[in-house]
């Protein structure tokens, strides 16, 4: 199969490793993967923020990468991007009155998959150890994103690649389905409110004894990791597609305490 | 132009895109499943979750029942169009005090002196556990079932839905209705429930089987 | 206050406790800070949540009767000329009256002229958003008519002198101890040995207010539903509170938001579904009254309906948002909102606080009005308001589409830190190349970055990141250079 990547935003600036370990992961399924050139960013910052005519050339970008280059599925390491595409999408195109734009932003988005999504139901990855040689050998708790788990309806898809990883113990994080508080400028124009929701996302992911917290949005993942850090926690934060790109051969480095990584021991 | 014209006008100002009608999916349950003896379960269950006295009788034992249940009230209400033979019993016709038809109207004081109430019902619905007074002659005018702190209210299984749409279809929608779901209560100091604040703190259900 | 509705001709803005006083994220910071308060939230949003989603999960078609409670409310708002022609038709030809009022001060002087006329100087309530909303008490207080609160969270804040915080339970902000401090303070003839046990809290409430019930000639209530095709109305309560005035004192003044009609009886079926489960998390409410004009021999003799536009015209008119107007008042929305949680129902300064709030006051009172501008932006868009929402009202999606007519709103004028920020971001983020061109400046933030390759400190907006998240540094090398340099095909 052909698939295009979305690597988005903020991966592609901060990340890269997430978008390197969904390469890592589709190429060792045996899928040719392709990179859009043209691609840049959902928009969802703009949307989300109120600047609906600022968001039309990004979304026209966005439609117009994905257009222009062959491939059978588009995928992304990320819910929320996703979320966009699929919905925000047609709507900013029929805000700016553009019908055009709607329809291809539509198509754009019918074939567009979250990476847990695209595993599971396309790819039918089952068993991430057998089928990926997946091996992260840490006690993990996870993260569902808000747009994956209630816009994408993921239910358990990315929990249950987890618990297909060898050597990985997942455990339940309490209150799990609670945000975490960042919600692009929401945490910085109610910063006092989003503070006080990571500061409860943080203390449960520590009551869990975990030192990873994984998750499927680097963007909850930057503000999780960005508040256990602030707090000195040693917990670290990686995304799904890091973990399942971990083997035994070539582990994936965990990140420790103050932003440093540290070796993979194994337990 | 009136105000009622002017907030007509507002109204149709406001819809002049013209939205469309939709029709409404009613792909819920308008029927329940439950056999006679199911939904008598559930009744019970309900009614016990909702801390209401539920005791399931044979129609012949339903005056006792009535007795037994009243044992500790000075006086009671009953409706002018109760069953007489639910109170064949009571040799001290001085606690009784009709309300309604030839007997008129007992009022607020009086009602607010009197211990208990005894009425029928219209309809009752099972899943929730729902008792629906329409004020028939059997069930009597809404105060008579409302300040006396202690009502016992009897239900025929033959008026019991499985769910509610089944009821609401039996009612005649412009009589006074009141629906009861156990005794009054309150969850208002920390959203945990109390039951018993201004309506009946005590709600005895008497099942006819 | 600063309202300058730009909305169509004809329709006027709400008025009355619809506007915030200050903006929602200073609001917030100062509610933040008290910590019983925080503590009380959580206790009481994290009871309600794990019932309500206990018996909406045991109905097999929950989701069927909310896609049918939906469809209803799209229906009433198309439909809603006739239906309220139709509502007025039926309860004048059963006996009732039927008063129109525009906004929140034609309605008062309805409500006063309805009770000067018998008379009296006192009325009970039964707990209503309309006539929170329309500051009814304060009206009549100030022209000599004490309105006496009988529901009893309503009663704690009357008698606490406080604001009410959530639509369902008002006083949800004060805890049991709270409670029994307010009650011995202010309930005349309280026991004073009281205890904060809620079922003796409870039973202070029914003492202090059994006499008031059994002699009040006057009652003012809201209503949950209007029957358009019978003119019944119903109200849903709990306590027997709503029975008492519905039913004992001689005239009944009832208040109900035009946008409260169902066409018919049976609609019920839903709506009686649909709301004691998502707002209480009971199968059923303890006690649902409905009735329809005046019955000869049962209840008030004399009944009065207003019917209220106050600002609900003006959100109909939003094809967007008039949605907001589906709204059953069953308070799902709020307890389980994150931010709610956090902040509290002041911090929203509105009469309906909450994520149905931070689209319902707006839209009543146009984004324009200064006070409510910060409104939409009180969501991190978690979507979990949606979801528990039983009509099924997209809240997140208002609560964009609103911030857009906010952004819109203010074009023009001196351009904010985030407009110039967004803009460049537009610039940036429309093109591969252009975005590439960006992250070529990626080793300049890693040289903010200290020696723990963390940013712990950003001036403006950004400050609001800082002051409780680190930053990591950027990395060497984004995805896109090490896609085109790096990556070997397999």
């Amino acid at each position: 199969m052909k698939i295009a990547l979305f690597a988005t935003c903020i991966v592609d600036a901060m990340y890269p490793r997430a978008a390197q370990a969904t390469v890592a992961v589709l190429e060792r399924l045996g899928h040719e993967v392709v990179f859009p050139q043209g691609q840049a960013c959902c928009g969802q910052m703009h949307v989300n923020s109120g600047y609906l005519k600022e968001a039309l050339p990004v979304v026209a970008n966005h439609v117009r990468a994905f257009e222009s280059e062959d491939y059978d599925v588009a995928v992304a390491p990320s819910g929320s991007c996703v979320a966009s595409v699929k919905h925000q999408h047609p709507m900013v195109a029929r805000h700016a009155g553009d019908a055009a734009l709607e329809e291809r932003a539509d198509a754009v988005g019918k074939k567009t998959y979250e990476l847990s999504e695209l595993l599971v139901d396309v790819l039918g990855v089952t068993n991430p150890a057998a089928q990926l040689g997946s091996y992260f050998p840490h006690t993990v708790t996870y993260h569902p994103s808000c747009h994956g788990m209630r816009l994408l309806t993921l239910g358990d898809r990315q929990a249950g690649l987890l618990r297909g990883v060898k050597g990985l113990e997942l455990v339940d994080l309490p209150e799990a389905d609670q945000c975490c508080g960042f919600g692009g400028t929401f945490s910085v124009k109610n910063a006092d409110v989003s503070s006080a929701m990571l500061a409860d996302k943080t203390a449960n992911i520590r009551s869990t004894g975990a030192s990873v917290c994984a998750g499927g949005d680097y963007s909850c993942l930057m503000h999780i990791g960005g508040g256990l850090s602030r707090q000195a926690d040693t917990i670290g934060t990686l995304h799904l597609a890091e973990i399942l790109a971990s083997t035994e051969t070539e582990p994936v480095a965990v990140p420790g305490p103050a932003g440093r990584t540290v070796k993979v021991v194994a337990k | 132009m009136s105000t009622r014209e002017q907030i007509l006008a507002a109204v149709r100002t406001a819809l002049k895109d013209a939205p469309a009608v939709p029709d409404i999916p009613r792909k819920y349950r308008l029927d329940g499943e439950a056999d006679a003896q199911q939904r008598i379960d559930v009744l019970v269950d309900r009614l016990e979750d909702y801390k209401a006295g539920v005791t399931v009788v044979d129609e012949d034992a339903v005056p006792a029942t009535i007795r037994d249940l009243l044992a500790g009230a000075g006086s009671y209400v009953v409706p002018a169009g109760l069953d007489p033979a639910w109170l064949a019993w009571e040799t001290d016709t001085s606690r009784i005090r009709y309300d309604g038809g030839a007997h008129g109207a007992r009022s607020v004081t009086e009602l607010d002196a009197t211990d208990a109430v005894v009425t029928a019902s219209a309809v009752t619905v099972a899943e929730s556990g729902t008792i629906i007074l329409d004020g028939s002659p059997d069930q009597g005018r809404r105060a008579i079932s409302l300040i006396p702190d202690h009502h016992v209210c009897v239900v025929r299984s033959r008026d019991v839905t499985a769910i509610l749409p089944e009821a609401l279809r039996r009612l005649d929608g412009t009589k006074p209705l009141t629906m009861i779901s156990g005794p009054s209560a309150t969850s208002d100091i920390e959203l945990e429930r109390v039951e018993g604040v201004h309506g009946p703190r005590r709600l005895d259900v008497v099942i006819i089987r | 206050m600063s309202r300058t509705p730009i909305g169509m001709p004809g329709l006027r803005p709400g008025i009355g406790n619809l506007f915030a006083e200050e903006k929602f994220p200073s609001a917030a910071r100062r509610e933040l800070g008290n910590s019983q308060l925080r503590k009380n939230l959580k206790h009481a949003t994290s009871t309600i949540r794990a019932k309500r989603l206990a018996v909406t999960g045991e109905l097999p078609d929950w989701e069927e009767l909310r896609e049918a409670g939906s469809a209803l409310k799209t229906s009433v708002m198309a439909r809603l000329p006739e239906l309220l022609e139709a509502f007025e038709a039926n309860v004048t030809a059963r006996g009732g009256t039927v008063h129109w009022a525009r906004d929140a001060d034609e309605a008062n002087a309805i409500i006063h002229g309805l009770v000067t006329a018998q008379g009296v100087d006192e009325v009970v309530k039964v707990k209503s958003m309309a006539t929170q909303e329309i500051g009814m008490n304060e009206y009549l207080e100030e022209r000599g008519i004490s309105a006496f609160e009988t529901d009893l969270a309503e009663l704690i804040v009357q008698l606490g002198h406080d604001k009410p915080s959530h639509i369902l339970v008002p006083a949800i902000h004060k805890n049991r101890t709270e409670v029994r401090d307010i009650f011995l303070q202010e309930m005349p003839g309280v026991d004073p040995g009281l205890t904060d046990e809620p079922r003796r809290l409870a039973m202070a409430a029914r003492a202090h207010l059994r006499a008031k019930f059994l002699t009040a000639k006057v009652a003012v209530s809201g209503a949950n539903f209007g029957i358009a095709d019978s003119g019944t109305l119903g109200v849903v309560e709990s306590e027997g509170n709503g029975r008492m005035c519905l039913t004992l004192p001689e005239t009944l003044i009832t208040v109900m938001g035009i946008e409260k009609l169902l066409p018919t009886f049976s609609d019920l079926e839903v709506f009686l579904q649909l709301l004691p489960r998502s707002s209480t998390g009971e199968r059923m409410n303890p006690y649902t009254s409905l009735w329809t004009g005046v019955t000869e021999g049962d209840g008030p003799s004399n009944f009065h309906v207003i019917l209220l536009d106050n600002g609900r015209t003006n959100a109909l008119a939003d094809e967007m948002g008039r949605s907001a107007l589906h709204c059953i008042r069953c308070s799902a929305c709020i307890n389980v909102c994150p931010v709610y949680e956090r902040a509290g129902g002041h911090a929203y300064g509105s009469t309906y606080p909450g994520p149905i709030g931070a689209i319902l006051s707006p839209l009543m009172t146009g984004i324009e009005a200064e006070e409510n501008g910060s409104l939409p932006y009180a969501s991190s868009l978690c979507g979990a308001c949606y979801d528990a929402c039983p009509v099924k009202i997209n809240i997140p999606d208002i609560l964009v589409h609103l911030r857009g007519k906010d952004v819109d709103a203010h074009r023009g004028g001196l351009p904010s830190e985030l407009d110039v920020g967004l803009k460049a971001a537009s610039w940036a983020l429309s093109g591969g190349r252009r975005l590439a061109a960006v992250e070529k400046l990626l080793p300049l933030g890693r040289a903010a970055a200290g020696r723990d390759k963390k940013i712990k400190k950003l001036p403006g907006l950004a400050a609001g990141w800082t002051q409780s998240r680190d930053i990591p540094a950027p990395p060497a090398q984004s995805f896109r250079d090490w896609w085109a340099k790096e990556h070997k095909r397999p």
